[in-house]
């Protein structure tokens, strides 16, 4: 399958997709109106690392044998065994942390003050993931895996 | 006889684990599982935000209505196995049947430990580890209009207990034997931090004591007895000083046990076409290179799924198993992984950073290099970093004190780990 690959000679360090991605997952998908209403529960899925002057972002890496969909303990995490694709059900999550605590690559956000977890769906929703779309320098594309030698 | 290629006894994370690594490999094979519990399979750790209050009934459901029919199991909920034959390859079981199998799990699961302790019989004591346990408590708190609670056991089992029966308004006590709560899973920095939100959330902590015997009046509890002669009169007592694997099974049939049902890397044990998973085995542990049994959800389902596909001929071999809990008290997230307290001269490597006014606190363990244990407080989204860092067992001396930053990422490590996970191979290689 696809996923969110970065480019990090490319990443500016601007974060826009940290911002594309908290209005992508807002109620209204409007950038004032989900930062003034919804602020409390605006979690950015993608998270832009930093080390010196070099940074990325990093999001779910749709992991074969997924550790957060072995580690859930409500069933809100799984896995589909043909595609890969990792799935998340706010509905079912209760904010235990399982995910977040095995993710090896930090990419479990928490929603505080939804008490639920809040990872990238690689907005499925949209035409293409909303980071992807926003970044202004190319630094994020939709790929297969091995597509691109990243970071 | 009812025969099956496939005979799961339990029903919980390492039974559907099994099952669904059965079916990735055998989507025909002839599969049934044989559960004590008359439920179809359940979050078990949701049993606390049940009693609590937090969810519905509904949401306890593991897996979707259909699951079995799905995944094509014969499911026997409500009939216990009784024996194991390993020669004749049949389990026996209480609705008078011999199930034959060509394979075998053992998914029991533990027992809650029940101390000979007098009292203990009365209406009104309970063990917290089964939805039928949820919902003895819940008839017995609501039909007798209990209004206060003692807790035996500060461990995490405990602690779930004390956080859903304040939920429900109860007075609570709770009474550990160890100097601290959490003793087993956090250090003791943490464990204060434990002590403060309980005592926020308006718990009565007593630690370094028991309760000696519980009194009843009429066949019901009315109160307790510490070791220090204190009286603290109560509703209601939930025994919670812990499981044991239950092993009772496979003892008689014969099968090498030490604390758990001792398995190699296939979740194999020493009889034929048997194997076990979950929190009634005992696997092997990367630290330490031991066997353990580690009692938690991501184990038992990572066992089960190895053990599944083993047992369909696949060849999948279990990487070891690692300690680690994540619980929130009074709101406050703590996540913890591998060591938490060994003695500084043991060559462990400390370092730790303490911030009380925002209760957050932040301490890892090193070895040798390697990162082997993590304590978070508060802050605890970095935690799977660094629990993929214990499992990798890469070198991680260098980052020093960025292992306890906010900001640690896969950008701070090794690029060929980092690689690794960013293609989404995961930690262990």
């Amino acid at each position: 399958m696809k996923i969110i690959q970065a480019i990090a000679q490319y990443c500016m360090n601007c974060r826009l997709c940290e911002i594309n991605c908290m209005v992508a997952h807002s109620s209204s998908r409007d950038i004032i109106t989900a930062f003034r209403a919804e602020r409390e529960r605006l979690t950015s899925r993608v998270t832009v690392e930093q080390s010196g002057p070099r940074t990325f972002p990093v999001q779910c890496r749709f992991c074969q044998d997924a550790p957060c969909a072995v580690a859930c303990m409500t069933g809100a995490i799984t896995q589909d065994p043909a595609t890969g694709w990792v799935a998340h059900d706010p509905d079912k999550c209760v904010g235990c942390w399982m995910c977040v605590m095995v993710c090896p690559n930090g990419a479990m956000a928490r929603d505080v003050g939804g008490h639920v977890t809040s990872k990238c769906d690689l907005c499925a929703a949209l035409d293409q993931p909303a980071c992807v779309a926003g970044c202004p320098n190319g630094a994020l594309v939709l790929a297969e895996r091995d597509e691109v030698e990243n970071a | 006889m009812p025969d099956s290629k496939y005979l799961v006894i339990g029903n919980s994370a390492a039974a559907v684990g099994a099952v669904e690594a059965i079916r990735a490999i055998d989507p025909e094979g002839s599969l049934t599982i044989l559960s004590r519990e008359s439920e179809p399979v359940y979050s078990r750790p949701l049993i606390s935000y049940l009693l609590g209050g937090k969810v519905e009934p509904a949401a306890l459901a593991y897996r979707p209505a259909g699951f079995y029919r799905a995944m094509g199991v014969e499911a026997k909920l409500g009939v216990s196995a009784t024996a194991i034959d390993p020669a004749a390859r049949t389990v026996a079981a209480y609705d008078g049947q011999a199930y034959g199998y060509d394979r075998l799990l053992i998914a029991t699961g533990g027992r809650p430990i029940v101390p000979p302790l007098e009292g203990s019989e009365l209406a009104g004591v309970f063990s917290f580890t089964t939805l039928a346990d949820a919902r003895a408590i819940e008839t017995f708190i609501t039909e007798q209009g209990v209004g206060s609670a003692v807790v035996i056991g500060g461990g995490l089992i405990g602690l779930k207990s004390v956080e859903a029966l304040a939920a429900r308004g109860l007075k609570v006590s709770v009474v550990e034997l160890a100097e601290r709560v959490l003793s087993i899973t956090l250090d003791q920095a943490a464990s204060a931090l434990a002590a403060e939100a309980l005592a926020e959330s308006g718990v009565e902590l007593i630690t370094g004591n028991t309760v000696e015997r519980i009194h009843g009046r009429a066949g019901v509890v009315s109160g307790v007895t510490l070791a220090d002669g204190r009286r603290l009169d109560c509703g209601l007592v939930i025994l919670a000083i812990g499981v044991a694997p239950d092993t009772s099974l496979a003892e008689t049939a014969g099968i090498a046990t030490d604390r758990g049902i001792l398995v190699d890397s296939t979740m194999a044990t020493s009889a034929p076409g048997i194997y076990a998973a979950g929190d009634v085995a005992q696997a092997s542990e990367i630290i330490s290179g031991q066997k353990r049994s580690i009692p938690i959800w991501p184990l038992a389902v990572a066992q089960g799924r190895v053990a599944g596909a083993a047992m369909a001929g696949g060849d999948a071999r279990y990487p070891g198993g690692l300690a680690m809990n994540s619980v929130e008290i009074g709101g406050l997230a703590f996540i913890s992984a591998g060591l938490t307290t060994v003695p500084e001269d043991d060559g462990l490597v400390q370092l730790s950073r303490l911030e009380p006014e925002t209760k957050t606190y932040r301490k890892v363990m090193l070895q040798d290099g390697k990162l082997v244990g993590y304590v978070l407080v508060g802050a605890v989204e970095r935690a799977g970093i660094l629990t993929g860092l214990i499992q990798s067992g890469i070198q991680v001396a260098e980052l020093g004190e960025t292992l306890l930053s906010d900001e640690l990422g896969l950008i701070h490590l090794d690029p060929d780990y980092r690689a690794r996970l960013l293609a989404g191979k995961g930690a262990v290689a």
